[in-house]
């Protein structure tokens, strides 16, 4: 009877938020995804790890409808995305961050920041947003490309917490930085988390999601290899090692 | 009067002038071109067919509904546009997976079958259109005289040309459009509906052509041909600007009318190759052209 007193949270850990099913995946003739099982809960950072070509990117791709072909199951709050193009998924309050960054060169900084049209209420204002990343308000009127490759990681992350988006996915935020930004990023992504985002955050090392993921994904020539928790990381570093092995 | 090099100057600036105007279609055309390019990926061959269509929607609205040159500047471009509309849901749609080829090929069949409908309707003869008579006459400047129609067209060509690109280089719109051109996909990924701007997109460019056609009427006349005898020279502009550029392709238009201006005074049998030799040489030292960038 007490616990029905305690006020439920937005940031608390609960309801499933995305389930993946028995994803397929296919580009043309290859098929880069067999039979992806994910679950994320609201409120949880989930990271997927695995090498170069593991099939990361591709969940993502096909989360956001991005992947040419696709079988099995994607319920995202409720809803079947698998038929669904990008922009209705988007529009669910999905905000994607991709690998490449795409930031756009024919647009400044501002233009760019911009560009993702609200699709949800309690976004974060532009001035948050400059509190976070102070090197972008100094740079509105470049050319978004001119930015440094930190800089563009920035402005790719700020574009979409304008947006409103409450699931956040993050394709490899640290790749190619130096220590000193990746530091920085990872100050902003775990902001977030405290905010209470959902987010999935691919990663090739454990050093950055380390961290800040409450679960991990392993996968493996397109399929979910292992999970952990947390908690059950350090005592699987080992594994790990075996999978990610360089 | 003073002379130049022993030309009069009324030939000079008459040729100018003429330049001027034929630059004004030029512009207005390979800007829709651009436009088109831009987002569709399609070299859209049935621009210069749907100037046509443009002027004989302008003369149909005359003739059967007594709609004259005023509404016809309103209404053209909004039935072409909707024509637009229809050929890229019901078949470029389908093509934009497929090399660029395709959609060349696609509209260089339709621009054949609009002229010889046209043609078989109406032969090659060509229908009057009257000059707009709050426009008839014109004024003598002192070294040429103006018609005023004339002078409308330019500065209307240069007045939609100035506002279309304002709305791609400096509205939110415009800022979506470019950036669906660098990348569609991701674009779609913000939740935007890229689909429907494409579609919108190729509205837009043809109702440009659509209302140089109706510009067009009472300058030239209302004839079928009227759309393939300019497309060429049209393709040579955009060639020149650089595919894709919009500032490219409304300078080059205006730039090549005057070329060709001057060489019809300086040497009048080189005045309709001059765009093609400029586009050779263009081709050969910048193959992207003057404002294209490489890709």
């Amino acid at each position: 009877m007490a616990d029905a007193a305690v006020k439920p949270q937005p940031s608390a850990t609960g309801a499933t938020r995305l389930k993946i099913e028995g994803l397929n995946a296919y580009y043309g003739e290859s098929h880069v995804l067999h039979g992806v099982d994910i679950e994320v809960k609201r409120g949880e950072v989930v990271a997927l790890l695995g090498r170069n070509g593991a099939g990361k990117t591709s969940t993502l791709r096909s989360i956001m409808g991005l992947v040419g072909r696709r079988t099995g199951s994607i319920v995202f709050d409720g809803v079947e995305t698998l038929k669904l193009a990008p922009h209705r998924i988007a529009r669910l309050g999905i905000g994607y961050v991709p690998e490449e960054r795409g930031i756009f060169a024919s647009l400044n900084v501002q233009e760019n920041l911009m560009l993702p049209p609200v699709i949800k209420p309690g976004g974060m204002s532009v001035p948050d947003i400059f509190t976070l990343f102070p090197n972008l308000k100094e740079r509105l009127y470049s050319p978004g490309t001119k930015l440094s490759g930190g800089e563009q990681q920035m402005l790719a992350i700020a574009r979409i917490l304008r947006s409103g988006a409450d699931f956040i996915l993050l394709d490899e935020p640290t790749e190619g930085l130096a220590p000193v930004i990746v530091q920085q990023i990872g100050a902003a992504v775990r902001r977030l988390k405290e905010s209470g985002m959902t987010m999935i955050v691919v990663e090739q090392s454990i050093h950055f999601v380390s961290t800040i993921a409450d679960r991990f994904y392993v996968m493996e020539d397109g399929h979910v290899a292992d999970t952990m928790t947390a908690a059950e990381l350090a005592a699987n570093r080992d594994r790990l090692v075996t999978y990610l092995g360089v | 009067m003073f002379e130049l090099l022993g030309i009069p100057p009324q030939a000079l600036f008459g040729q100018l002038l003429l330049g001027l105007i034929n630059g004004s279609f030029y512009a207005l055309l390979s800007l829709g071109l651009a436009v088109i390019f831009g987002m569709l990926n399609v070299i859209n061959f049935a621009h210069g067919a749907l100037y046509m269509v443009g002027a004989f929607v302008a003369w149909y609205l005359m003739q059967y509904l007594g709609i004259g040159y005023w509404g016809a500047l309103i209404l053209t471009p909004v039935v072409v546009g909707a024509l637009g509309l229809v050929i890229e849901k019901t078949m470029l749609r389908h093509l934009y997976k497929l090399d660029h080829l395709y959609g060349l090929l696609l509209t260089f069949g339709l621009a054949l079958i609009l002229e010889g409908g046209f043609k078989y309707q109406y032969g090659v003869s060509g229908q009057s259109y009257p000059v707009p008579a709050a426009l008839s006459g014109g004024t003598n400047l002192g070294f040429m005289f103006l018609p005023f129609y004339r002078g409308w067209v330019v500065a209307l060509s240069i007045v939609v040309c100035i506002a279309t690109w304002y709305a791609i280089e400096k509205t939110r719109l415009g800022s979506y459009l470019r950036a669906a051109t660098e990348n569609p996909k991701l674009v779609q990924a913000f939740g935007i509906n890229v689909p429907v701007m494409i579609t919108m997109t190729y509205g837009a460019g043809v109702a440009l052509a659509g209302l140089a056609g109706v510009m067009a009427a009472p300058i030239y006349s209302v004839n079928p041909l009227m759309g393939s005898n300019l497309i060429i020279v049209v393709f040579a502009v955009v060639v020149i600007g650089g595919m894709g550029s919009i500032f490219g392709a409304v300078a080059s238009g205006y730039l090549l009318g005057l070329m060709e201006g001057l060489t019809k005074v300086f040497l009048p049998e080189a005045s309709n190759i001059v765009v093609f030799l400029i586009m050779v040489v263009v081709l050969l030292l910048r193959p992207a052209g003057l404002f294209g960038r490489e890709r």
